[in-house]
């Protein structure tokens, strides 16, 4: 069995977001950028059902400009067999929307058939938390999202998922779309060996057009802005102040 | 216009709260009918009926809607969108999981967690974690949204609006449920309470988070954990605020040895008043903090506990 793993390329997760003055976006010219940290878990999962012996073939793919690159190479030093990098982008700024993405996505697996893919459950750049759904939708597959445990059964899954009340476990017809929560692994770091291997490692390049696609977005972005700043609060000496300033000037108790 | 709205209903019990206020955040795009779905939604659906603003509710009861499971409940809302301009619900782990299979169905894409309405194409949302708000317009003929039920009042109760029993809509059968792992809790849900406690890394153990649900109790609060408390077994997920957990914006947040990390405040960086009680005074978490105590919480919330 093969399985993709879509894997993005997004601001590192411990930069601090600028705002742009204007109104137009963040700012994320000469800003670090890595592997959505859900992705990262995505790929893990996939090269260990490879290292189990259940999974033949890790394909990872990228949508977006042309530096996703890097991010495909992390994903072949972490363990993945081949990359697809899909140019639809030019500028760091321009983000393509979920459903562009799952309708690429659709055409990489009707090419490709895997029997799984394993996605991140949300971008942390634009918190969508949507591709694997609509992707699952268009391709009329099952879809387990927010797993913290997945076990292949032959022709089925079997996946723990975080859910608001607590957790719950489906079983799921293969093929699937399956999306990773936090406590499914720990992911690997690629050791140096393995990022040059990776080097070595076939690395596709395609745009929207080879696959037919229109990626032009369906929402347009009118303005970003800073949200609200919290005012500084005041420190307390003792836990009789706290409790003081929370009945009498807070009112909260 | 017209908006059909997603109801939260689980184990055939309707989420009231989560539902409320997202009746709030749509009721001026247009006649809203709530949809409950479930094994059972009689029940849910007869309360429904009572929230103001809500002018019809449709009951779908069938097994396969028992479970919350995305392909059905999709294949249903599917079935009905052709009379809606406007298709919704809270942004509870069961609508992210439904609505953007449901958009994709329909070809358009999916707003999700909806901070603000400006007008029936254009709504505000967070992104970056909430460092960034941003307005986005919608070309698309449907707009499929899911609310951030933090930032809405629910709506009230009292109006009867009249219940109308649908049948299944017809889905493939591929996923099947197995079993659920909720821990049942006399505790306030995290996302309605008005107090809540939170603990972080800096707890220690499963153990001493005790102190941490003794505070809890005393206030009538619910209880909260950062990534990091899940992380290490101390907490379970369904605790978890965050960027990627749970959003609260209660009365009075205590953060008790959290770090304050921009993805745990993006989860509480809206409560009315911030509390933080942490050992190290540079800890991000104060500049948010209303009231910051520099203490050894082990010291600090047993007394704390005590004195309120
Ligand atoms: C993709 C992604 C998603 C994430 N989503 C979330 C999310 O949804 N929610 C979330 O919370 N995090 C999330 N995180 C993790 C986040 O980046 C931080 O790692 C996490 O919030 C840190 O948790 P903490 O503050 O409990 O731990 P730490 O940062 O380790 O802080 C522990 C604190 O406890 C204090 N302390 C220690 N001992 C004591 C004591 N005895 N008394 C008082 N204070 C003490 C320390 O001074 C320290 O400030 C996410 C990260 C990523 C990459
Ligand atoms: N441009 C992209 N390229 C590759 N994968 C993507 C892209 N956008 C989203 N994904 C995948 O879809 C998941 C959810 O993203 P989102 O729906 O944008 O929150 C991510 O974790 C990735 O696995």
């Amino acid at each position: 069995m093969k399985v993709l793993v879509p894997v993005k390329r997004v601001i590192d997760y411990n930069v601090k977001v600028r705002v742009k003055g204007d109104g137009s976006g963040v700012d994320l010219a000469n800003v670090k950028m890595s592997m959505n940290p859900f992705d990262e878990i995505a790929v893990e999962e996939a090269v260990r059902m490879k290292e189990a012996g259940t999974v033949d073939e890790v394909i990872a793919v990228s949508i977006g400009v042309k530096q996703s690159q890097e991010t495909l190479r992390t994903a072949l030093a972490m363990g993945a067999d081949r990359a697809i990098l899909i140019v639809a982008a030019d500028d760091v700024h321009q983000d393509i929307e979920p459903l562009a993405v799952a309708k690429l996505l659709k055409a990489v697996v009707d090419a490709e058939q895997p029997g799984l893919v394993i996605c991140g459950k949300q971008a942390i750049d634009n918190d969508m938390n949507a591709t694997g759904q609509m992707l699952a939708a268009l391709l009329g597959w099952s879809q387990a999202t927010f797993a913290s445990k997945i076990d292949v059964e032959g022709e089925q899954a079997l996946v723990k998922r975080e859910v608001d009340g607590g957790m719950q476990t489906i079983r799921v017809k293969l093929p699937a779309v399956i999306s990773t929560d936090l406590r499914l692994n720990e992911p690997r770091y690629a050791s140096l060996p393995n990022i040059m291997k990776a080097k070595k490692k076939p690395l596709d390049e395609k745009t929207p057009e080879d696959y037919g696609v229109d990626v032009s977005p369906r929402l347009e972005v009118v303005k970003t802005t800073e949200p609200p700043e919290r005012q500084a609060g005041i420190r307390v000496g003792s836990v009789d102040e706290l409790v003081d300033k929370l009945k009498n000037e807070a009112g909260v108790l | 216009m017209a908006v059909l709205l997603l109801a939260e209903v689980t184990g055939g019990a309707l989420q009231m709260d989560a539902t409320a206020k997202s009746v709030t955040a749509v009721k001026d795009l247009g006649e809203v009918t709530l949809l409950c779905a479930g094994a059972e939604a009689a029940e849910a659906a007869s309360q429904a009926a009572t929230i103001d603003g809500v002018a019809k509710v449709l009951c779908a009861e069938d097994a396969q809607y028992g479970h919350r499971l995305a392909e059905p409940t999709a294949a249903l809302i599917v079935s009905l969108a052709g009379d809606y301009s406007h298709i919704v619900a809270p942004a509870t782990t069961d609508a992210k999981n439904i609505l953007p299979r449901v958009a994709a169905l329909l070809d358009v894409m999916v707003i999700t967690d909806v901070s603000g309405v400006v007008d029936a194409d254009t709504f505000e949302r967070p992104v970056y974690a909430g460092n960034a708000l941003q307005t986005v317009k919608s070309r698309d003929a449907t707009k499929v949204l899911s609310i951030r039920t933090s930032t809405f009042d629910a709506a009230g109760t009292g109006s009867s609006a009249p219940v109308e029993n649908i049948g299944p809509a017809e889905a493939p059968s591929l996923s099947e449920w197995v079993e659920d792992h909720v821990a049942a809790s006399d505790r306030p849900d995290l996302t309605s309470a008005s107090i809540v406690v939170s603990g972080g890394r800096g707890v220690g153990s499963e153990e001493d988070f005790k102190i941490i649900e003794a505070l809890a109790d005393k206030l009538g609060a619910a209880v909260g954990a950062s990534r990091a408390a899940v992380d290490s077994g101390y907490a379970p997920n369904d605790w978890q605020v965050g960027q990627t957990g749970k959003v609260v914006a209660p009365d009075l947040y205590i953060a008790c040895g959290i770090s304050g990390a921009i993805q745990h405040l993006a989860g509480m960086k809206d409560s009315k008043v911030i509390v933080a009680i942490n050992k190290d005074e540079e800890a991000p978490i104060f500049q948010v903090a209303d009231y910051g105590l520099v203490a050894d919480l082990f010291e600090a919330i047993p007394e704390l506990t005590e004195k309120v």
